[in-house]
């Protein structure tokens, strides 16, 4: 983006052209005020700006720091030829200081592909920004140490490059593991989706802790590596949820409620902005309640589960944001949700049949394991046994690493991405393990893609197990796992 | 193959052709036992209306080769009470109707006639418990050679055929409308097994529309048609207690499931104990009743003997005891996945089924 600046004479005027928004035109009035509260003079003559390219629709209040740079070289104030080597970027105050703004981290990068030298930001960009590598970071606190800084001064320290929050560090006082009582069986499920990067469908009456067990999930989860964490931290940065500081550090956990529309939850609006599955990017999208979410909002989720990516076309923009995130879902058993207590349970058969069919679809064919979730026996609640999320991690990052290393170079990370050719190449099966999944294949409603569903988490379970081949029991362990439509066989 | 006397084809077009007034006349009477005492003009008169004059004419006219054609086109066989073939049970019945239109096929009505047959009805707004219970009776009495007899509803009667079916045993489903139209629409495709399979009859002709009538008068059907009618789920008002109270009537057995006392939708089967009728706690109570004492042991005896193995074998007693989801069967992540493990097996050798909210159901 680039920010031009025409002065001549005439009656004194200031216009801002090329598309922008109203924080873009009331830039005007803040530039004015931020030079002149400065010390610096406010050109009194007729002042053209304009941020090309002109047909690109130029949003928030990023630019003020560009155009007062630009109104100061045009008039003189500074040296013009020195700020061709720089981009600058953020929000002016009246009196001059820089405040920070959304996006640093996606500038940062910008400047880079542009082949520009530096980046001129708010300081409490500086550490975000100087994870991009290969240009120089000057964070300044307002546009007296911009101008210092074009006048041939010295570019401030590089800010440390380990900021608090470093990825991997999954901190105290999140949610851990260790505070789960009973739940045996969903804590094995939890295990599986992080081992493998399986879809998971949490299953059971209100109030038994699904949401509780979906948000321990980042915490077994391996660390974030140095480009997940940047790709997190753009996202992040771009939606304005991560200002200042440095890289995110943890993998994001994203829980939308269910009345958000397709565009809350792909990405969307007239200048697109990422949506819920942007920002679960390289970690966790939870969909509590997944029946009642609508219809358009669930088919949307089609494309990033397939692609890893979200592409949204929005008049002469595309954008395409990405989203690669483990989806778990949580439902009720039925209507009233309290199918696994008979006594409990007012739903009838056909009640049953309604509240399936909502969930049933492409959807529900993406869910790689379910599990139901039920109520803890009060027993179980005092002294239980429980394990803690590190333990966990632990198998998890075994699991994983046999993984990376058997995929290396497929493109895939991790055995919940294997496609089919994949699959063929890579789950090598005991003699036992094939008859057994033979056998479900042909005497249970197993589609050819469940089938390779349970290829996968089988594969999981054996790499969990650290074993080379899959056997007997992954395969019985995975079928398991596996959803199945139980009223499709009441209503056949 | 139609094998009826025109008089029998015309009464069955005479009752279709009444259908409608039939609804109105129930409800003025309160019951249609009446109605199907009397013979064809008498029906005439009495139900015919405004337009018993035409219907007096087209009565005149009816031509029953035309009426079979009809029934040869929509694939049915068609038999009358003056047949051979016409079910034995059924003809025993003082109100049972002139014809039988059958999909599936008149001989394998025959067989499956002649074979022991038992009525397995309820509550079409079924709890998971019911339909779990019809579809196990109705696969035990199957496998046992016994035909199951039901309506083919929502509920406790589709669970029912599709629990004989899955063990390969006979059935039979008795509409309320032509046997040839699937009612309820959901169950079409069970429809299509069950003439593919087993049998679908009516009293009516082909295309015949379902009307209020036409349940309660099917009813009557699938008591005859059975030497024990149990009811399965009922509330305090339900069709299937017409059934039962038809087959007390005819001197037939009847028999009901027990339900939790303090369950409206069990009210209505556990009255009926009340009053007498035998309490079913599995197929080998019906099979009992059927073949005597010590009948049932002998015939499921040898489904029983399950190659299972020990580990497996307590897994499977645990869920049948009632511990049947995984919480109530694994304490920790390690017991719960060789409890999933055992699990899976045993759903994939059949003797396991997984039912709604995660709870496994025994099957047979």
């Amino acid at each position: 983006m680039w920010a031009e600046v025409d002065i001549r004479s005439g009656l004194p005027a200031f216009t801002i052209v090329g598309l922008g928004d109203a924080a873009v035109r009331e830039s005007r009035e803040r530039v004015r005020a931020a030079l002149l509260n400065c010390g610096f003079e406010f050109p009194a003559r007729r002042i053209t700006a304009n941020l090309a390219p002109a047909a690109l629709r130029k949003v928030g209040p990023g630019f003020d720091l560009a155009l007062a740079a630009a109104i100061l070289a045009a008039s003189g104030q500074v040296p013009a030829q020195e700020l061709e080597r720089w981009a600058v970027f953020g929000e002016l105050s009246l009196g001059g200081e820089l405040r920070p703004c959304r996006g640093a981290l996606a500038v940062a990068e910008g400047t880079r592909r542009a082949g520009l030298a530096g980046l001129v930001l708010p300081r409490e960009h500086a550490v975000e920004a100087a994870l991009i590598e290969g240009i120089v970071v000057a964070g300044v606190d307002g546009l007296a140490g911009m101008a210092e800084l074009l006048r041939g001064g010295e570019v401030p320290a590089a800010p440390t490059r380990s900021p608090p929050g470093a990825p991997g560090v999954w901190t105290a006082g999140d949610p851990d593991l260790a505070d789960v009582r009973g739940h045996a069986a969903p804590l094995r499920a939890l295990e599986v989706c992080a081992a493998g990067g399986h879809n998971l469908l949490l299953e059971g009456a209100p109030g038994t802790g699904k949401t509780m067990l979906a948000r321990r999930l980042p915490s077994i989860l391996p660390p974030l590596t140095g480009a997940e964490a940047i790709e997190v931290t753009r996202i992040h940065g771009v939606a304005g949820l991560h200002e200042g500081g440095g890289l995110v550090g943890r993998r994001p956990f994203r829980a939308p409620h269910h009345t958000i529309s397709a565009s809350g939850l792909v990405g969307g609006g007239s200048v697109p902005r990422p949506g819920e599955a942007s920002l679960a990017h390289n970690g966790v999208l939870f969909l509590d309640e997944l029946s009642e979410f609508t219809r358009p909002a669930l088919e949307a989720l089609r494309q990033p589960l397939e692609d890893g990516r979200v592409s949204i076309v929005r008049g002469q923009v595309s954008c395409v944001y990405p989203s690669r995130f483990l989806l778990v879902g949580a439902t009720n058993p039925c209507a009233c949700g309290f199918a696994a207590q008979p006594e409990r349970c007012t739903c009838s058969e056909a009640d049953v049949a309604r509240h399936r069919r909502r969930l049933s679809g492409p959807l529900l064919d993406r869910m790689d394991l379910t599990v139901s979730v039920e109520r803890v026996p009060v027993a179980d609640l005092k002294d239980g046994a429980s394990v803690t999320s590190q333990t966990v991690r632990e198998r998890v990052l075994a699991a994983r690493e046999r993984q990376s290393r058997r995929l290396a170079g497929t493109g895939a990370l991790c055995n919940g991405q294997m496609d089919a050719g994949l699959i063929r190449a890579h789950v090598a099966m005991t003699r036992g393990a094939e008859r057994t999944l033979l056998e479900a294949y042909e005497r249970t409603a197993l589609s050819t893609r469940g089938h390779h569903r349970v290829l996968r988490v089988a594969r999981t379970l054996a790499d969990l197990a650290g074993s080379d081949r899959v056997d007997v029991e992954h395969a019985n362990f995975a079928l398991s796992l596996r959803h199945r439509d139980v009223v499709g066989e009441v209503a056949a | 193959m139609i094998a009826a006397c025109p008089e029998c084809l015309r009464r069955a077009w005479l009752v279709a052709r009444l259908s409608p007034n039939l609804d109105r006349a129930r409800e003025r009477w309160g019951s249609l036992e009446s109605a199907f005492a009397l013979g064809d003009a008498d029906l005439i008169a009495a139900l015919g209306g405004a337009g018993t004059a035409a219907l007096r004419a087209a009565y005149a006219a009816h031509d029953p080769h035309a009426a079979a054609a009809t029934c040869e086109a929509a694939g049915l066989d068609a038999v009358c009470r003056h047949d051979s073939r016409y079910p034995r049970p059924l003809a025993q019945a003082p109100d049972a109707p002139a014809m039988l239109h059958v999909a599936g096929g008149l001989s394998r009505l025959s067989e499956l006639a002649a074979a022991p047959a038992v009525a397995l009805v309820g509550a079409r707004r079924a709890t998971s418990y019911g339909v779990e219970v019809a579809r196990m009776l109705g696969r035990g009495l199957g496998a046992a050679g016994v035909t199951v007899v039901s309506g083919m509803a929502l509920g406790v009667d589709s669970a029912a055929h599709d629990g004989a079916l899955a063990a390969n045993g006979g059935t039979v489903a008795v509409l309320a409308g032509g046997a040839d139209v699937p009612y309820p629409r959901s169950k079409r495709q069970l429809h299509g097994r069950l003439v593919a399979n087993a049998c679908v009859v009516s009293e009516l002709p082909p295309g015949t529309p379902s009307r209020r009538w036409g349940f309660p008068a099917r009813n009557r059907l699938i008591a005859g048609l059975s030497q024990i009618t149990v009811v399965v789920e009922a509330a305090e008002r339900s069709g299937s207690l017409i059934t039962a109270r038809v087959a007390r009537e005819l001197g037939r057995e009847v028999a009901a499931v027990p339900g939790r006392i303090t369950a409206p939708s069990a009210r209505g089967a556990n009255d009926l104990i009340c009053d007498g009728a035998h309490p079913i706690r599995g197929v080998e109570d019906l099979l009992d009743l059927l073949f005597g004492p010590g009948g049932g042991r002998e015939r499921t005896a040898a489904q029983r003997e399950a190659p299972v193995d020990q580990r497996l074998r307590a897994v499977l007693d645990a869920v049948a005891d009632g511990r049947d989801t995984l919480a109530a069967l694994a304490r920790t992540p390690a017991e719960a996945e060789g409890a999933m493990i055992a699990l899976a097996e045993l759903e994939l050798s059949g003797h396991l089924r997984r039912g709604v909210g995660g709870r496994y159901v025994p099957v047979g």
